[in-house]
């Protein structure tokens, strides 16, 4: 029974440190994001590293926390659901490094004018994952605030394609070669997509939490 | 001899160990929650711990039902209640051990001309009533306790799952504690008039003759649980309503305090100090005690939706059908017993006289004589 306890603590923490990690990440993701706008492309790149460093670290916690809830049978009932959360939140730290991953590939000229446009982008984008990953630990430690973290996520997530609608209607409105337009589309696009990923997450974490109510 | 006539009562005690320890386990074995081995073990400590402290009780109101004083008897007796039990649950209809074993007491009681205490009987039909009632209500109310207790101290679902394992391994052994202490009396109730074991005087205690008995059928019952109930446990669980491990936990506690209640001496006594009603000590269904607590959590949690109600109605017909079934084999079976291997089934007088009426009259203990073909048959 003491083991028991012990492994169920050990996992606990473990998955603190993992949504610990995605916190991190979307931190990173931000400053990597400023820093670029901000032409400071040697932090940036230092961003981005720490940033796959982190996604690396994130991959191999979740499979441990994956191999022990199966080998100890941990929260039988819940397995399932936990497992398909830790997964598709996995996903959305995939999206945020792999669009900071973009940046330093393509280096996209962005308009200056815009920049604090794009930064509110990345800006929400990121709030709505923090909000996912609230939701996430409130679904194991207290699931009447699950709630109200889902509803601030689908907040974000609305203001997110609000702001990357204007910057893209604003983009193609301007004298620009299409491919430079299509290329400052593609980065929003991807950047919204880290806030749609993070929302999908969240709906998941809805039915999860109405499966959990006794 | 004494150890062929026992067998019945072995066997009776096998197929209980081997069906009813899933109403204890089988949710929290299903889902590994809890591992077989260790189910097994603390079930069969409990249900041996409970048998022989315990199992008193619920064996004096078989007593006082029918006093089977021979020990063929007993031994058919046994025998019928286990065959219909078996031969019930192969055609799938729910049974219970108490309700078989009742049954074919009231057969013997007609066979030989003894008295059927409809008093007695009255009690023991109320308890079989009453005990999935009780369930129902006490898993309402455990229900709507585990939800309040949530809500109020949010735990973190690791700690809970653990928590959960450690409560499905107490309340488990409480469950098996009662299961021995409620059903042992259908297993070796019968055997105790006939009285096969003698007291044993130990190092600062007496052992005595029928808790030897007791400690028999509690082994019997472990062996079914060891080497019958796995199966049960791992197929059978969530037929009638999917149950997490809390709901589980509820249930298996619902289910343990209505055979409690049920079981124990010094809760009659308690409540007869306080000059309170007792509640009658009757051996009841752990299946129908599971099934009411089943209900109850269905009911409050969805409103009923999701149960099949077939199962309401088969539990109803197997109040009517197992004791009528075990009585009428119990009967026939005694007949040959007696008429074709010659054996004595009861000690009373063998005076010709017809077929015994069922006497209402409690206490009412007029000499009788067991049915035999005739008088050139003695």
């Amino acid at each position: 029974m003491k083991l028991l306890f012990r492994q169920s603590r050990e996992t606990e923490a473990q998955i603190d440190e993992y949504l610990d990690l995605l916190i991190h990440g979307g931190l990173l993701f931000r400053q990597g994001v400023k820093c670029y706008l901000d032409h400071r492309l040697e932090e940036f790149e230092e961003r981005l590293r720490e940033l796959r460093a982190t996604e690396k670290r994130a991959d191999d916690l979740r499979r441990t926390i994956e191999s022990k809830l199966y080998l100890h049978t941990l929260i039988p009932d819940a397995r399932g659901d936990v497992l398909g959360l830790l997964e598709s939140a996995d996903e959305v730290l995939n999206m945020i490094t792999a669009t900071l991953l973009r940046f330093s590939v393509e280096n996209p000229e962005l308009l200056e004018d815009l920049n604090p446009l794009f930064q509110d982008i990345a800006d929400n984008a990121i709030a709505t994952v923090e909000a996912m990953v609230g939701g996430t630990r409130a679904y194991f430690r207290d699931l009447a605030a699950v709630r109200d973290h889902i509803s601030r996520a689908q907040g974000y997530r609305e203001e997110t394609n609000r702001v990357a609608e204007t910057y893209t209607r604003t983009v193609f409105r301007r004298d620009l070669r299409l491919s430079h337009k299509n290329q400052l589309r593609y980065f929003v696009t991807h950047t919204e997509k880290v806030a749609e990923d993070a929302e999908d997450v969240c709906d998941r974490l809805a039915i999860s939490t109405i499966k959990r109510y006794i | 001899m004494i150890w062929f006539f026992l067998l019945s009562g072995i066997f009776l005690g096998w197929s209980l160990g081997a069906n009813d320890a899933a109403n204890i386990f089988g949710t929290a074995v299903g889902t590994r929650m809890v591992r077989f081995r260790l189910a097994a073990l603390i079930a069969s400590i409990g249900v041996v711990a409970g048998a022989v402290i315990g199992g008193a009780g619920t064996t004096d109101t078989l007593g006082s039902l029918g006093a089977v004083d021979a020990l063929a008897g007993s031994f058919t007796v046994a025998l019928t209640a286990a065959i219909c039990v078996a031969w019930m649950n192969k055609a799938g209809l729910p049974v219970s051990t108490s309700q078989a074993v009742v049954g074919a007491i009231i057969g013997w009681n007609l066979f030989t001309g003894a008295k059927t205490d409809l008093r007695v009987l009255g009690n023991i039909i109320t308890a079989w009533v009453a005990s999935p009632i009780i369930a129902a209500v006490v898993a309402i109310l455990l229900y709507h306790l585990a939800r309040r207790l949530l809500r109020r101290f949010p735990t973190h679902l690791l700690e809970l799952d653990a928590i959960t394992r450690a409560a499905l391994i107490v309340v488990g052994l409480f469950g098996a504690y009662s299961l021995g202490a409620n059903n042992i009396g259908n297993v070796m109730g019968v055997f105790v008039p006939a009285a096969p074991f003698a007291d044993r005087a130990l190092p600062g205690f007496t052992f005595t003759g029928v808790q030897q008995l007791f400690l028999l059928g509690g082994l019997a019952i472990a062996l079914g649980i060891w080497t019958g109930s796995y199966r049960v446990m791992t197929t059978v669980g969530n037929q009638l309503f999917r149950l997490t491990p809390i709901l589980a936990l509820i249930v298996v506690l619902a289910h343990s305090i209505a055979l409690f209640l049920f079981a124990s001496t010094g809760l009659r006594n308690l409540l007869l100090g306080a000059g309170l009603p007792a509640i009658p000590l009757v051996p009841v269904s752990s299946s129908q005690a599971i099934i009411g607590a089943i209900l109850g959590v269905a009911l409050v949690k969805g409103g009923g939706a999701g149960v099949r109600l077939g199962v309401l109605g088969r539990v109803a017909l197997g109040w009517l059908a197992t004791p009528l079934a075990a009585g009428l084999l119990s009967f026939v079976a005694l007949f040959f017993v007696q008429n074709v291997f010659d054996l004595r089934v009861t000690q009373r007088s063998a005076t010709p006289a017809p077929l015994a009426t069922v006497q209402s009259q409690a206490g009412d203990s007029s000499p009788t004589s067991p049915l035999r073909l005739s008088d050139s048959d003695e």
